[in-house]
């Protein structure tokens, strides 16, 4: 999940409701869709001012998941002088696809899952864009 | 003991770059929704560290359990840094160590053995609880 990439995906850490993890699970589909182009890095340890994740994300694009209006993840990246070239809500697609009703934490019901695909999707759109 | 507390704080670390993160996320909320939800709370580490005074103060409010998943330790140090000294810390490295045939590898969904460290460290995790509640004789 780590070493040289073109792009750090990094979701937020929301362990408290669902959407939290449905970033997470969406990171870790383009990850494995994409290996050796995405890589991912804690955000607590961005956030705590670490200095090897703050040279990470000073130097590789940076696309932040946020799953709650707090948006850790981008805040976070930018606060580190990050190169944060787009931000996805969770929150967004969610109100785009009003059908779905994500639950669970410590595994995603069915529309946890498709939303997750969803989110995966957009991730992967602006990888391309940002590779390109 | 803390007599005069009501419920605990755990405090994860989540580590989206490491199997160990999964981990400790996962063993947090098992406690949180299966060994002890009305004695448990939790709060994102990302925000914990960076939110205004409501979520900082949320280890002062509540005695806490951090559960690390690396020696980097995040939810200790940001708590220590922030609210003072954790009740209790844990690491994911101190249940796994007793059982190095497992080799943790799963960052979404957890294996069947990957799933039994999680389910010992949360076991573990609600002992400290009961220990803070002074629930440990009930």
């Amino acid at each position: 999940m780590s070493g040289e990439a073109k792009v750090v995906i990094i979701p937020c850490s929301g362990i408290g409701k669902a959407l939290g993890q449905v970033s997470r699970i969406a990171a870790f589909q383009v990850l494995e869709k994409k290996p050796g182009v995405a890589r991912t890095l804690c955000l607590a340890l961005l956030t705590m001012g670490d200095k090897d994740a703050a040279e990470v994300v000073s130097k590789t694009p940076c696309i932040a998941i946020d799953g709650c209006p707090n948006m850790c993840a981008a805040k976070n990246i930018e606060a580190s002088k990050g190169r944060l070239v787009a931000k996805i809500m969770v929150t967004e697609i969610l109100r785009n696809n009003k059908g779905l009703r994500p639950g669970g934490i410590i595994e995603l019901n069915a529309d946890g899952r498709k939303l997750a695909d969803l989110v995966a999707k957009e991730v992967a759109s602006k990888i391309d864009t940002v590779v390109d | 003991m803390c007599p005069q507390a009501v419920k605990v704080g755990i405090i994860a670390c989540c580590g989206e770059e490491i199997p160990e993160g999964t981990v400790a996320r996962v063993a947090t909320r098992l406690v949180l929704e299966e060994l002890r939800p009305n004695d448990t709370v939790t709060i994102c580490l990302p925000l914990f560290l960076t939110g205004d005074k409501n979520e900082t103060d949320f280890a002062k409010v509540y005695p806490t359990i951090t559960v690390d998943g690396c020696k980097k330790r995040c939810a200790q140090n940001a708590t220590d840094k922030l609210s003072g000294k954790p009740t209790h810390s844990i690491s994911v490295e101190d249940v796994a160590k007793k059982h190095p045939e497992i080799k943790l590898r799963s960052f979404d969904k957890l294996s069947e053995d990957e799933m039994r460290i999680a389910r010992e460290l949360a076991e573990e995790i609600a002992s400290m609880v009961d220990q803070i509640l002074n629930k440990a004789s009930i």
